[in-house]
C-alpha cells in the first residue's frame, strides 16, 4: 500500500499555506483537509491550475462519525482524466456549527444532485446552490435527515404515522416550485392549497 | 456533426441569502393585498402555453421508478425535471447496522442487472481497507464474474432499449441469452440473481465441475447471437434514425457533468477504470475499449455492443489462465476455518467464533474503490473505525451521475427522443436511490 | 346488516349475501371464473430486482403468456392483477395506491417477493413493511428474488382462489378505501404487521 501522499499536497499547501489545515494518507488514498472559507478555492484550483487538472468530480458526501465529539466531515472526491491522480478534500464541521458549505456546481455541473442528496441525507446546506431541495425522500418528508447518527434505523415516527404521511403527500409536494411555475398545473391545485402557496408557504405535513 | 451544449437554468433558487430554503411565493406579489399572482407561462411568438406532462413514475419505459416531468411546447421539450427516491431504502443506513460481509447481500440488490460486479467491488473495497492480498485464482474468477455481469447487465439495456424503440424480438433473444449466464451463475453461487458471491478475502464458494465447460461453450455461441441482433439495429434505417444525433453531448461537457462508463466513452473521452486505474490485474488481459465520437444515442448502442463482444474476448482469456489453487486468501481472521478443523482445532473454534459473532474487523481508516461496472465507475467508499460495522459506507452509483445529465440531454429533443434518451442513459433505479 | 353501514378502511367487516348459490348462479360463476382466470391481464407494478425475475418470467423460457397472462398492461385501467414486483418505499406508496385506485373491479393482486410481502431485508426507515398495510393483497409469492417458477406458483394460486369465488359475494369486489385518518388498515394494525421480526430484531444495532 503506498504511504507517500500525492504530489498535489505539497503544490497545495505552497499555494493556500494555513487553509490546508492537515492531509492523511489512508489506505492509499490521499485526503487533504481544508477549511470551510476556502475549501471552493481549494477545489477551483484543483481543477483548473495546468499541472493539477482535477477535471472530473468522482464523488460528494458526508461522513458522520459515531462519537458525537467528533466533526461531521464533508467529502469532495476528485480525479485527473488524463493521469492517475485522484484526491480527496474534506471539510470538518465540528459539533455546534452550522452545517454550511459552498457549493460546486460552478466548477462541476455534476455536483447538482450530488449536493442534493448530502442535503436530504444529512441536512448539510450548500450555499450558492441553485436548486437545494430534497432527493431521495419526499420534499416534505418532516422526519428529519436520515444518515445522521442521531437518526434511528426505523425512524423517529411510528409505521403507522409513517404510513400516514407517505398516504398524506400534499399535491404540492409532488412538484417542484419549479414546475409549478409552469402554467396549467397551478390552476389544478385544491383552493386550500392555492392559499397557501399565495401565501408563501410551501406545503409542510402539519 | 452538431452539438448543442446547453446551459440547463434550473428555475426558482427557493434559497435566500444565507442558502437556506425560503418559502418562495409563486409569481409577483401584488401591493395592495399583499397576495401573489401567478402568471401563466407564454411564449411569446405564439401566444401559446406550455404543457406540464408527468411519465412515471409507474410506466413502463423509464426503465424503473424514474418520474420525469416536462414542459411541453407542442412536442419539444423546453425543460426536463426527473425525480428520483421513488426506490429510496436506506442501503447506506443499512450497511452501518451489517458487519462487512453481511453488506455483501446488500449490494446484490442495488444494481440487480449485475450483482456479481457489485459484489466483487464490495469485497474489493474491504479489502484495500486491510490491505489484503487476494489469491491467484480468486482474482480470475472475480475478474469472470465482472465481464459475466457486464454482458448481462448490456443485454438488460439492449433488450429494454429495443422495446422503448419499438422493436420487440430482441428483448426476446437478449432475455434467451441472459437465462444461460442465469444458469452459470445459479450452478456457481446458487442464486440466479442475488448471488451474493464473494465474501471478503475470497469468495462463497469454488466453481464447481463441468462449469468452465458451460461458460466456454456461451462464449463459443453467444457471438452469434449478438451478431443476430447487430443485424437486427446497426444498419436499421428507423434505428439510425431515431438513435443518430439524438441526445448528444460533447467530450467536455461529458466529463463536467461527471458522466461515466459507455456514457462517458460514447462522446469521445477514452477513459475506462478497467485501463485507467486497472485492477483484478486487467492491465494483463488483451482487451480493446471502445470509444464514440459523436456522443449521441448511435455512439452509446455501438460502445455497449462492443463492449459486449470485448467482454467475451476477456471471459477466453480468463478462463484459459484459471489454475487450480485456493480461492481464499489463508488468514483465519477474515476467513472461516474449514467446519471440520473448527470442531477439533481449538484454535480454528475460537477463530470460527470470533468471525461469526463479531465480524470481520478492518483498521480504522477510509478507503474508496472505484470499478468499471457495466454501467460506469461503480465506488464504494469505506469508513472504519475498527469495529465490525463500517461508520460510513458510500455507493457512489454511475447511474445517478448519469442521469442527472438527463435535464440537458433532452432539451429541445422531440417527447419521444426523451424516452430513447433516457434508454440510452442505462439507469437501474436500486442504484441511483439505494 | 347491509352495505350503508360498513365504513369505508374498516377491512375486514363480512356482508352475508342477499342471493343463496344454487344451480344458476354456480354455472354462471364457473363461467366467470374460467373466463377472468384464462386471461389474467397483470399490471407489473415493477420496482426493483423482482421487476427483473418478471421480465425474465415473461420472456421465452418461462413464458407467463402460456398462463393467459399475454398482455402487460401498464395502464391500470385495464389490468386485471396488480403485481407488485419489488420493494415498496414510503415515497412511492401514494403511488401504487392510487394505481390500485385507478383499477376497475374484478381485481387481484400478487405481492412478489419478500419486500412487497413484508418488507424484506429492508427493515428501516424507508421502506413500507408490506404492501398489505397499503393496498389488499390476494397472494404473496416468498423469495427474494422468487425463481420464476415459484411466481408462476403463485399466479395459478391466484387462479385457484378466483376459481373459488362467487358473483353472490358483495364482499369479493368491494373497494377497500383510504378511510377518513388517511389509512388503508387501523393504526395499530399497521403497526403489529410492520414489528420487526426474526433475525431483524436484534440488527439494529451499529456497534
Amino acid at each position: 500500500m503506498i504511504a507517500a501522499p500525492s504530489p498535489s499536497v505539497a503544490t497545495l499547501r505552497k499555494e493556500f499555506g494555513e487553509a490546508i489545515e492537515r492531509h492523511v494518507v489512508s489506505c492509499g488514498d490521499t485526503i487533504v483537509y481544508a477549511s470551510r472559507e476556502r475549501v471552493h478555492d481549494v477545489l477551483a484550483w484543483l481543477k483548473e491550475t495546468p499541472g493539477e487538472d482535477y477535471s472530473y468530480l468522482t464523488d460528494i458526501t458526508a461522513v458522520d462519525y459515531r462519537d458525537p465529539e467528533r466533526a461531521l466531515e464533508v467529502v469532495w472526491q476528485i480525479r485527473a482524466i488524463d493521469r492517475p491522480a485522484d484526491m480527496r478534500v474534506k471539510v470538518a464541521i465540528p459539533t455546534g456549527e452550522p452545517l454550511e458549505v459552498p457549493t460546486v456546481w460552478d466548477l462541476w455541473r455534476g455536483a447538482n444532485w450530488l449536493e442534493r442528496e448530502v442535503f436530504d441525507m444529512f441536512g448539510v446546506l450548500f450555499i450558492g446552490h441553485p436548486d437545494l431541495r430534497r432527493i431521495l425522500m419526499w420534499e416534505t418528508y418532516a422526519e428529519g435527515f436520515p444518515l445522521r447518527k442521531s437518526f434511528p434505523l426505523r425512524g423517529h415516527f411510528s409505521r403507522s404515522e409513517q404510513t400516514r404521511q407517505a398516504l398524506a403527500g400534499q399535491p404540492e409536494s409532488h412538484y417542484s416550485l419549479e414546475e409549478l411555475s409552469i402554467a396549467d398545473e397551478y390552476q389544478n391545485l385544491p383552493a386550500d392549497v392555492r392559499e397557501r402557496l399565495k401565501q408563501g408557504k410551501r406545503g409542510f405535513v402539519e | 456533426m452538431s452539438t448543442r451544449t446547453v446551459d440547463v437554468a434550473l428555475g426558482t433558487s427557493g434559497l435566500d441569502a444565507r442558502g437556506r430554503p425560503i418559502t418562495v411565493p409563486l409569481g409577483v406579489q401584488l401591493q395592495d393585498t399583499g397576495e401573489f399572482e401567478v402568471p401563466g407561462h407564454f411564449d411569446e411568438a405564439f401566444g401559446a402555453e406550455h404543457m406540464l406532462i408527468n411519465i412515471g413514475p409507474q410506466h413502463p419505459a423509464t426503465h424503473g421508478v424514474l418520474r420525469l416531468v416536462l414542459e411541453l411546447d407542442g412536442e419539444t421539450v423546453r425543460r426536463c425535471i426527473p425525480h428520483i427516491g421513488y426506490l429510496h431504502s436506506g442501503f447506506e443506513k443499512l450497511g452501518e447496522y451489517r458487519q462487512y460481509n453481511q453488506i455483501v447481500p446488500l449490494t446484490d440488490r442495488t444494481d440487480y442487472l449485475s450483482p456479481m460486479a457489485n459484489n466483487v467491488c464490495l469485497a474489493m473495497a474491504v479489502e484495500k481497507l486491510m490491505d489484503l492480498q487476494i489469491t491467484e485464482r480468486c482474482t480470475v474468477l472475480r475478474v469472470i464474474a465482472c465481464e459475466m455481469s457486464r454482458i448481462i447487465s448490456h443485454l438488460v439495456w439492449l433488450g429494454t432499449t429495443g422495446i422503448d424503440l419499438g422493436a420487440f424480438t430482441p428483448f426476446l433473444w437478449a432475455f434467451q441469452e441472459r437465462e444461460r449466464i442465469y444458469d452459470l451463475q445459479e450452478a456457481w453461487t446458487g442464486a440466479r440473481l442475488t448471488t451474493s458471491l464473494t465474501r471478503v478475502g475470497g469468495l462463497m464458494a469454488d466453481i464447481p465441475d463441468g462449469w468452465e465447460a458451460g461458460l466456454r461453450d456461451f462464449c463459443n455461441t453467444f457471438p452469434k447471437t449478438l451478431a443476430e441482433i447487430d443485424s437486427m439495429f446497426t444498419k436499421n434505417s428507423i434505428w439510425c434514425g431515431r438513435t443518430q444525433g439524438v441526445g448528444a453531448i460533447n467530450a467536455e461537457d461529458a466529463i463536467n457533468s461527471s458522466l461515466t462508463g459507455p456514457m462517458l466513452r460514447a462522446s469521445g473521452v477514452p477513459f475506462d477504470m478497467r485501463k485507467d486505474r486497472p485492477y483484478l490485474g486487467y492491465e494483463t488481459y488483451d482487451f480493446d475499449v471502445p470509444v464514440g465520437e459523436h456522443g449521441d444515442i448511435y455512439d452509446r448502442y455501438l460502445v455497449r455492443m462492443e463492449e459486449m463482444r470485448q467482454a467475451t474476448r476477456i471471459l477466453e482469456q480468463a478462463l484459459a489462465r484459471l489454475k487450480p489453487g485456493p480461492i481464499n486468501v489463508d488468514d483465519p481472521r477474515v476467513i472461516l476455518p474449514p467446519k471440520s478443523r473448527a470442531m477439533s482445532d481449538m484454535e480454528a473454534m475460537i477463530f470460527h467464533f470470533k468471525q461469526v459473532m463479531e465480524g470481520v474487523k478492518p483498521p480504522a481508516g477510509e478507503a474508496y474503490l472505484g470499478i468499471e461496472n457495466p454501467k460506469g465507475e461503480l465506488g464504494y467508499y469505506f469508513v472504519s473505525d475498527g469495529t465490525a460495522k463500517p461508520v460510513r459506507w458510500r455507493i457512489r452509483p454511475p447511474s445517478f451521475l448519469n442521469l442527472s445529465a438527463l435535464p440537458r440531454l433532452c432539451e429541445g429533443a422531440l417527447l419521444s427522443d426523451v424516452i430513447a434518451i433516457n434508454a440510452s442513459v442505462d439507469i437501474v433505479m436500486g442504484e441511483i436511490d439505494r | 346488516m347491509g352495505l350503508s353501514e360498513i365504513e369505508p378502511g374498516a377491512a375486514g367487516s363480512p356482508v352475508v349475501s342477499a342471493v343463496s348459490p344454487n344451480f344458476m348462479t354456480t354455472s354462471l360463476d364457473f363461467l366467470a371464473n374460467w373466463a377472468r382466470t384464462g386471461s389474467l391481464w397483470p399490471m407489473p407494478f415493477g420496482t426493483a430486482c423482482c421487476a427483473i425475475e418478471f421480465m425474465a418470467t415473461a420472456a421465452s423460457r418461462y413464458d407467463i403468456s402460456r398462463f393467459g397472462m399475454e398482455r402487460m398492461s401498464f395502464s391500470p385501467r385495464q389490468a386485471d392483477v396488480l403485481i407488485c414486483a419489488g420493494r415498496l418505499p414510503f415515497k412511492l406508496a401514494p403511488v401504487i395506491r392510487r394505481v390500485w385506485d385507478q383499477m376497475p373491479q374484478p381485481k387481484w393482486s400478487i405481492s412478489m417477493g419478500a419486500c412487497a410481502s413484508s418488507g424484506g431485508i429492508f427493515d428501516n426507515y424507508a421502506m413500507v413493511q408490506g404492501i398489505d398495510t397499503i393496498i389488499p393483497v390476494d397472494v404473496y409469492v416468498p423469495g427474494c428474488p422468487p425463481r420464476p417458477e415459484g411466481l408462476l406458483y403463485g399466479v395459478m394460486l391466484l387462479m385457484k382462489k378466483i376459481r373459488g369465488e362467487s358473483f353472490t359475494d358483495d364482499f369479493l369486489r368491494r373497494e377497500q378505501t383510504i378511510g377518513a385518518n388517511g389509512l388503508y388498515l387501523p393504526p395499530d394494525r399497521i403497526d403489529e404487521l410492520s414489528e420487526p421480526f426474526g433475525n431483524s430484531v436484534s440488527q439494529t444495532r451499529s456497534t
